[in-house]
C-alpha cells in the first residue's frame, strides 16, 4: 500500500490496446452486433412482431432519407458521442464516471440559465456563452465525486449514482420553480429564444452545430491521447497505477482528478448542446438514459476516441430506427436498450474468456499479481 | 390504503409503505457488497421482479406472484453472477449491461404478452392486513402494523439477517470474503461460491422488491416502474455502513423522505418535493466524506477477484 493511492484506483480492463491487435480481434464487437441484430430479430419473431415491417421501419427511420439519416440519426448520435467519449476517457484512465447523466443534466440547466437570463443580451455571443457554461457546470458535478475520490478514497460508482440523482431532482425543482414557464402550468422552462439556439449545419434539417462539435471533440481527444504527456500520462494511470506511480513518477491522484473533471465537462457539454440544439426548454425527462447508453457507445468503440464517433452514429441509428420501429409495428422502443446491453454483454464474454489460459496459474495463487486486465 | 387518524400517521404509514421495497432491495444489497460485490444490475432485478410478479399473480394469485417475482430476480442476478463470478467481468460494466437489458426485455416482454394498450390488468392484489391489537396502538400503531404481509416479512428478515451475518460462521464467511478474498481462500472458504451465493439471495430479495411494487402497491406493471429504486437502494446501503441493522434504519429514511411530499401537501407547506428526494442522497454523499463518523466500504467492494485483493 502507497498511501492508500492504489486502493482508490484500478485498472482499466477494457482499454484498447494502441499496438493494433489483429483485424479479427477489432472485428469482434461489430460481428457481435451484426449477430445480436439477427438474433434479436428471431426473438421479435418468436414473440409475434411483424419483423420485415420492423426492420423497414428501423432502417426508413435511421437512414432511409437524407432527413431521416441528418435529422434523425446525427441529431440523436451527437449527446451519445459526446457523452461515449466522456465515458471512454474515463474508463481509460481507470476512473468509473458512470455519473454523464447527472454531469449532463447539469451541463444543460446551466446552458438553460445562461439562455434564458442573458441570452436575448449576448445576440450571437450566446450559444457560445452557453455551451461554454454547460461544460463548466458538467465539470463541477464530475468535481465533487472526483475530490471526494481523491480525498476520501470514495468509490466514484456509488457517488456519481448518488450525484446522476441529485441532478435529476435538481432539475425537477427547477422547473416547478425558478426557471417555470411564465404561466405555471407545465413543469419545464420557457423556450429559448432564436439567437440562443445553436445555427443548424444544413438547411432543411434538425442537424445543429452540436454534431461537428461532438466529431471534433473526439478528434482532438484522440490526437491528445497518442500524442502529448497529459495523454500519455492518463493512459499509462489507466493501465497501471502502481508502475505509474513507481516507474513513471506520475501523479496518480492529480492524473486521475483531471480526467474525471474533463469527462464531466464533455458530459456537460453534451446537455448543453442537446439543449440549445434540440429540446430549447429544461424538462424533466431531456435525457432518456444517454449518460447509461454511453457506456454501451464506449465499450463498442474499445475507449477509444475515434471508435466512438462510428459507435454514437450506430447507437444513435439504433435509437432513431427504434422511436420509428415502435410508431409503424409497435416493437417497444425499449428493444433498442436490449441490444445495447446485449452487445456489452458478448464483449465482456469474449475478451473475458481470452485472457483467463494465461491467468489460470496466478488464479490459484494468493500471490497478488495477476490484476483482471487482459494482458 | 385506510385512512389514517392523523396527519403524522397518515405520513409515518406512507413512510413505511415505500421503504419496504427499497429495504427488501438494500437489505439483499448488503449481503451482495459484504461479499465484496457491487450489483448496479439491482435495478433490473427489481424490474424484471416485477414482470415476474405481474404474470405469476396473474396466474395463481398474490403468494405465487411473489414467489414468481423472486424468482425472476434470481434469474437476473444469476446472469450477473455468470460475468461477474464466473467469467470475471467487471463488475460495473456487467451491473450496467443487466439493468439496460432487464429495461428493454421486460419493456418488450410486457407489449409482447400483454397487447400494445398495455391496459390495466385485473391481478389480484395483496391488501393491508391490520395486526390485532398492535395496528391500534397510538402513533405508530398505524404506520407500522397496519401493511400488507410483505411488510411484516421485511420486518421479520431484519433480524434474522442481522443475527446469520454476525453471529453464523455463514456470515463470517460472508464478510471475510468482502474484506480479503485471498484470506478467506486460505481458510478454505471459496469466494466464489460465496459471492454466488450472496447474489442469489440478493436477486431474491430485489425480486421480492419489484414484487412488491406490483403486487402490495400499483396493481399493475409499468414500463420502467421501477424508477431507479435498484440505485437508490445502493445509496441505502452505502448510508447505512454495509450494516444490516444500519441499512434498515436508511431505507426508513429514503421512505421518509419521499413521504415528506405528502406531508407538505396535507400541511399546506409550498416546500418543493424535489429538494425532500435529493436530500438522502446528499446526506449519503456527506456520510461517505466521513464527515458523518467514519464510514468503510468492505475492502474488496468492486474488486474483480481474489488475487487482486491485497493490492
Amino acid at each position: 500500500m502507497n498511501d492508500g493511492q492504489s486502493s482508490s484506483t484500478r485498472v482499466a480492463p477494457w482499454r484498447a490496446e494502441p499496438t493494433a491487435g489483429s483485424l479479427l480481434r477489432r472485428a469482434i464487437p461489430w460481428i457481435s452486433l451484426a449477430g445480436i441484430v439477427v438474433g434479436g430479430a428471431a426473438v421479435l419473431r418468436l414473440a409475434g412482431f411483424d419483423v420485415a415491417r420492423a426492420g423497414g421501419a428501423l432502417w426508413s427511420s435511421a437512414f432511409g432519407s437524407w432527413y431521416a439519416l441528418t435529422s434523425a440519426t446525427l441529431v440523436r448520435a451527437t449527446p451519445l458521442v459526446l457523452t461515449g467519449l466522456a465515458v471512454a476517457i474515463a474508463f481509460r484512465a481507470g476512473v468509473w464516471n458512470i455519473g454523464a447523466e447527472g454531469q449532463l443534466l447539469a451541463g444543460a440547466t446551466a446552458a438553460a440559465a445562461v439562455g434564458l437570463y442573458w441570452g436575448p443580451a449576448l445576440g450571437h455571443a450566446a450559444p457560445i456563452l452557453e455551451l461554454l457554461a454547460g461544460a463548466i457546470a458538467g465539470a463541477a458535478w464530475a468535481w465533487v465525486p472526483a475530490v471526494l475520490r481523491a480525498r476520501f478514497h470514495v468509490l466514484e460508482v456509488i457517488s456519481t449514482i448518488m450525484m446522476n440523482f441529485v441532478a435529476a431532482n435538481g432539475v425537477g425543482y427547477l422547473v416547478r420553480g425558478p426557471l417555470q414557464e411564465p404561466l405555471h402550468i407545465y413543469p419545464q422552462s420557457p423556450a429559448l429564444s432564436d439567437v440562443a439556439q445553436l445555427p443548424h449545419v444544413l438547411p432543411a434539417s434538425r442537424l445543429h452545430v452540436g454534431f461537428p462539435l461532438a466529431v471534433i471533440a473526439c478528434m482532438a481527444a484522440w490526437w491528445v491521447t497518442r500524442y502529448t504527456a497529459v495523454g500519455f500520462r492518463a493512459r499509462t494511470v489507466g493501465a497501471n497505477p502502481d508502475a505509474a506511480a513507481v516507474a513513471g513518477e506520475i501523479d496518480v491522484v492529480r492524473t486521475t482528478t483531471r480526467v474525471f473533471i474533463a469527462s464531466g465537462a464533455l458530459a456537460g457539454l453534451a446537455g448543453a448542446i442537446e439543449l440549445t440544439g434540440v429540446t430549447l426548454a429544461l424538462y424533466e425527462n431531456l435525457s432518456p438514459g444517454y449518460g447509461y447508453t454511453a457506456i454501451a457507445v464506449a465499450l463498442l468503440a474499445r475507449l477509444d476516441a475515434l471508435g466512438v464517433i462510428v459507435a454514437g452514429i450506430l447507437f444513435g441509428a439504433l435509437e432513431a430506427g427504434a422511436t420509428g420501429m415502435q410508431r409503424d409495428a409497435g416493437v417497444p422502443a425499449v428493444a433498442a436498450n436490449v441490444v445495447e446491453a446485449l452487445v456489452i454483454l458478448l464483449l465482456l464474454a469474449t475478451t473475458a474468456l481470452r485472457p483467463r489460459a494465461s491467468t489460470a496459474i496466478a488464479d490459484t495463487s494468493p500471490a497478488p499479481t495477476a490484476t483482471d486486465a487482459d494482458a | 390504503m385506510i385512512v389514517a387518524e392523523s396527519t403524522v400517521g397518515a405520513f409515518l404509514e406512507s413512510a413505511v409503505r415505500t421503504a419496504t421495497p427499497l429495504a427488501l432491495a438494500a437489505l439483499g444489497e448488503t449481503l451482495v457488497e459484504r461479499a465484496g460485490v457491487i450489483n448496479l444490475g439491482l435495478e433490473g432485478v427489481i424490474l424484471a421482479g416485477a414482470l415476474g410478479a405481474l404474470a405469476g399473480a396473474g396466474a395463481g394469485g398474490v403468494w405465487i406472484g411473489f414467489a414468481s417475482g423472486a424468482a425472476a430476480g434470481v434469474v437476473v442476478a444469476a446472469i450477473f453472477a455468470l460475468f461477474v463470478v464466473v467469467l470475471r467481468a467487471d463488475q460495473i460494466i456487467t451491473g450496467t449491461a443487466i439493468t439496460l437489458l432487464a429495461l428493454g426485455t421486460t419493456g418488450t416482454l410486457y407489449r409482447a404478452l400483454y397487447g400494445t394498450t398495455g391496459a390495466a390488468l385485473g391481478i389480484p392484489t395483496s391488501p393491508s392486513l391490520p395486526l390485532p391489537i398492535l395496528a391500534r396502538l397510538p402513533w405508530l400503531g398505524g404506520a407500522l402494523f397496519d401493511q400488507p404481509p410483505i411488510t411484516y416479512l421485511t420486518y421479520a428478515l431484519i433480524p434474522m439477517l442481522w443475527y446469520w451475518t454476525y453471529h453464523t460462521h455463514g456470515g463470517l464467511a460472508l464478510r471475510a470474503v468482502g474484506e480479503n478474498p485471498a484470506a478467506a481462500e486460505a481458510a478454505g472458504i471459496s469466494s466464489r461460491a460465496v459471492r454466488t451465493g450472496a447474489l442469489l439471495v440478493g436477486g431474491a430479495l430485489g425480486g421480492l422488491a419489484g414484487a412488491t411494487l406490483v403486487v402490495a402497491q400499483a396493481g399493475t406493471f409499468v414500463e420502467g416502474m421501477s424508477a431507479g429504486r435498484g440505485f437508490v437502494a445502493i445509496a441505502i446501503v452505502v448510508l447505512g455502513r454495509w450494516h444490516v441493522l444500519g441499512v434498515a434504519v436508511a431505507a426508513l429514511l429514503f421512505g421518509g423522505a419521499s413521504a415528506l411530499q405528502f406531508l407538505a401537501q396535507a400541511l399546506g407547506l409550498a416546500v418543493p418535493y424535489q429538494l425532500f428526494l435529493a436530500l438522502p442522497h446528499v446526506l449519503t454523499l456527506i456520510a461517505l466524506a466521513g464527515v458523518a463518523g467514519r464510514v468503510r466500504a468492505p475492502a474488496a467492494l468492486g474488486r474483480g477477484d481474489a488475487t487482486a485483493a491485497d493490492r
